[in-house]
């Protein structure tokens, strides 16, 4: 029961772009089309939930037991750089296509502040080794969510007529916004 | 470029918020009101000025190919410190800022300013481009706080003037998205019309 609170809580209710505001920057970069933002958000669904591991581990049996818990940004920000590289590397050898697939979009995670933030999170939230993974993939399964929703809004919207001082990145904060406000009827769900 | 020119540039032409979208993420989650934006904004100057500083004294002893990470170390520490001067001190404030304080790590201005200015230019001249740009974003949180909380709460730096009746949804999520949004507008529109 507690996993599908975690669940329904990290995509729906405190969605990461829309009511935590972590990775606005791909969010509003790479949601022009929807075939990318799923790209983006499969390639930072895989990342999230390697890093939740990592991330657990590496605070539970390093950080704690040294007493440098201090030192946290500073491990969790060249892990997360690290990680995204090998990942790229694997990926390349073992599955050519998912490498294909997921291309350019790898090495723009590590600027995405959604993993280095859900990462603290989960630490400050003091979760299991499963709940982290748990907690960690559903927040990127809402991350996607919200890119694919709004690559959908996005296309129709580059079919209409915008003012001139609206177009580009104000009317998809905009919409942002109105799409922020539909999100918040999930609020009280959990 | 002169030494004026150098802090004024950041508040108005490379504005970061609405000229150059970067930092996107603390601008729209620290904006609740603008004692909040503002005390962000000065957190942010404080790393980028030092990391500026710093990488600029040490750009030349740094191998080019490792000079990413290097960066991202150096301003990772900036951060811790002000992450427990701010623990120390502050608090209420921390609290209240929480995740985004470590986040100042990855918050695009300060690696880009770093690769494009303190990374090329002396020290002085990067601590002056620190300042410019740190001021710049400080002002445009600023307004965006000073914004949300008067639309939404109906105070200003914590003085209220009206008590009921605001439309709370600007202090939450979705008006974060709406004030800025709009008020991009304005800038393109006044910008627009200088030009």
């Amino acid at each position: 029961m507690e996993f599908v609170f975690i669940i329904v809580g990290a995509i729906f209710v405190n969605n990461v772009v829309l009511s935590q505001f972590l990775g606005i920057c791909p969010f509003l970069g790479v949601s022009n089309k929807v075939n990318t933002s799923v790209g983006m958000g499969a390639a930072v669904l895989f990342v999230m939930t390697i890093a939740s591991i990592v991330v657990y581990l590496l605070q539970n049996y390093v950080l704690v037991p040294l007493g440098i818990e201090y030192m946290q940004t500073i491990v969790f920000i060249l892990v997360i750089a690290a990680l995204v590289q090998m990942v790229e590397i694997i990926l390349k050898k073992l599955s050519p296509s998912l490498y294909q697939a997921l291309g350019i979009f790898l090495p723009l995670i590590t600027t995405n502040c959604a993993v280095l933030g859900v990462a603290l999170l989960q630490v400050q939230k003091g979760y299991t080794m499963a709940e982290s993974v748990v907690y960690s993939a559903s927040t990127a399964l809402g991350f996607a969510l919200a890119l694919v929703l709004f690559a959908g809004l996005r296309e129709r919207l580059e079919l209409n007529d915008v003012p001139e001082s609206f177009r580009g990145i104000p009317i998809a904060l905009i919409t942002a916004g109105i799409l922020a406000l539909a999100f918040m009827g999930f609020s009280g769900v959990v | 470029m002169n030494k004026l020119k150098l802090i004024t540039k950041g508040i108005i032409h490379e504005n970061p918020t609405f000229v150059l979208l970067l930092g996107m993420c603390p601008t729209l989650g620290t904006t609740t009101s603008a004692i909040n934006g503002m005390s962000m904004g000065i957190a942010t100057m404080a790393v980028l000025i030092l990391s500026n500083m710093t990488i600029s004294m040490v750009k030349n002893i740094i191998p080019d190919k490792v000079r990413i990470p290097s960066f991202i170390v150096i301003i990772a520490s900036f951060v811790t410190v002000v992450q427990l001067l701010m623990q120390a001190y502050l608090p209420a404030l921390y609290e209240t800022l929480g995740v985004f304080i470590p986040l100042i790590v990855v918050n695009c201005i300060i690696l880009g300013r770093a690769e494009a200015f303190a990374s090329k230019n002396r020290v002085g001249d990067s601590a002056l481009d620190g300042l410019g740009i740190g001021l710049g974003f400080t002002m445009s949180l600023t307004l965006i706080g000073a914004v949300r909380e008067i639309l939404g709460s109906g105070s200003i730096f914590g003085f209220t003037f009206a008590s009921q009746g605001m439309p709370l949804v600007f202090v939450l999520a979705p008006g974060a998205f709406l004030v800025l949004g709009y008020l991009m507008v304005l800038f393109n529109k006044f910008t627009a019309k200088k030009k």
